[in-house]
């Protein structure tokens, strides 16, 4: 699950609360939903249980609350499985493409590979749409293709502007 | 006669490491493409990173100052301006984003002129480009001027004139740029399945998604070279 991704994406850049996840991930997505504090702890809660996150400290008492998570080294691996591997176009995976490249980049990594990948993923994807609306029987037909296409037009477009904007930085950083 | 980039496979067309500057600025930085007969490919790419440069080095249009360009396994680049230019009128056609049609003449006049240059006789001539408008669902345009046409006939006729020779290479740039989405999809579908039903290999530019999705392949550009984001900046 993505926010798991994201959590772990702020840990990769070292220990913090509950609190400060929750901030973090605010800050990182503002176009998203903002994160609910029960959400956080039951998030680390089963990332601690999968060996994804470990305590690193708590401070006086107990209580989530006042616990500082860390990331793992297992959950070094699936945060890099996760940054490296494209989505299946679709579309419930706008919003993960968001994710996904932000922690990236929070993370001084490399975006473009994923967003080349995800591009030419998207488009197969698009070329598929256009083949099945050319072969259409009827303009009903055509018509409800075109809002799927639309939609991941938006995706693709996204991505270029992503890769534009990426690749700008890269210019004004050299 | 052997490849040396070990694809085997027979490009058509094929460019490697081009280079093409305009004064200062260099459009083209060691680009390199391979066009397979009959294959349909889409060349993207934010702006200024040499997609039209590229696809008028491939056409022949340019001449690029550094690397290659072979058609048919001859060597385009370094044909006398006479003879590239007899090839390029007999084995290639040209759509531009907005037709690019003679004003003064008809669209039938317009899509003669390929002919004519290669010495058809204009009874003959007239009566392909005829067929070729019809076609294309022109027919009824044959007479307009220019200037009475729409942006989608404009492309109609602009696409007949580069068909009318029987091209084995169709490159269009942009060629649904100035026009509405339905009837950029109209375009593109006479473009694809015309070329398809002649063996036709396009080449064509866009920065419109859903016109890439037409093509069997993407070719995305960036800094005048193809974008390998493996290369780390
Ligand atoms: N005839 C010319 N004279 C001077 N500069 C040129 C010429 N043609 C292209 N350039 C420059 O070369 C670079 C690449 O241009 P090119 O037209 O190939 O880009 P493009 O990818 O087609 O861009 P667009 O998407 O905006 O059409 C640009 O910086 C452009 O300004
Ligand atoms: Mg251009």
């Amino acid at each position: 699950m993505s926010t798991a991704h994201v959590l772990l994406g702020v840990l990769a850049g070292g220990p913090a609360h509950g609190y400060d996840l929750k901030r973090e991930h605010d800050a990182r997505l503002p176009g998203a939903k903002p994160l609910a504090y029960g959400q956080v702890y039951a998030t680390l809660a089963r990332l601690e249980r999968d060996g994804q996150v470990e305590v690193a400290a708590t401070e006086g008492g107990s209580g989530p609350e006042r616990t500082v998570y860390a990331i793992s080294e297992v959950g070094e691996e699936v945060l890099l499985d996760w940054l490296a591997t494209p989505e299946q176009p679709g579309p419930y995976a706008a919003e993960e493409l968001v994710r996904k490249t932000v922690t990236a980049l929070r993370l001084h990594r490399d975006a473009r590979p994923f967003l080349a990948a995800q591009r030419a993923l998207h488009l197969e994807r698009m070329r598929a749409l256009v083949a099945e609306q050319r072969a259409a029987p009827d303009v009903e037909a055509r018509i409800a293709l075109d809002h799927t296409i639309v939609h991941l037009d938006a995706d693709l477009r996204w991505l270029d502007d992503a890769a534009a904007r990426v690749a700008d930085e890269g210019n004004a950083l050299r | 006669m052997t490849s040396t980039d070990g694809s085997g496979a027979t490009a058509l067309l094929r460019a490697h490491a081009l280079h093409k500057s305009f004064g200062r600025t260099e459009a083209l930085r060691g680009a390199s493409v391979e066009v397979a007969a009959g294959e349909v490919v889409a060349l993207t790419g934010p702006s200024g990173s040499g997609k039209s440069t590229l696809l008028l080095c491939l056409a022949g249009v340019l001449r690029p100052e550094a690397g290659s360009v072979a058609y048919d396994g001859s060597r385009l680049d370094d044909l006398p301006e006479a003879t590239r230019t007899r090839l390029r009128r007999r084995e290639f056609g040209l759509v531009l984003q907005f037709g690019q049609l003679v004003p003064e003449l008809s669209a039938v006049q317009n899509v003669m002129v390929p002919l004519l240059l290669e010495r058809h006789g204009r009874a003959a001539a007239r009566t392909a480009a005829l067929a070729w408008l019809d076609r294309l669902g022109a027919a009824g345009l044959a007479d307009a001027l220019p200037g009475d046409l729409s942006g989608g006939e404009s492309q109609r006729v602009a696409m007949a004139r580069a068909l009318v020779t029987g091209p084995s290479v169709v490159f269009a740039d942009e060629p649904t740029g100035s026009l509405d989405r339905v009837s950029g999809e109209d375009v593109m579908e006479v473009l694809v399945s015309t070329a398809q039903s002649t063996g036709a290999a396009v080449v064509l530019v866009t920065h419109d998604n859903r016109v890439a999705a037409y093509a069997d392949r993407e070719v995305v550009l960036r800094d005048g070279a193809v974008d390998d984001p493996a290369v780390v900046r």
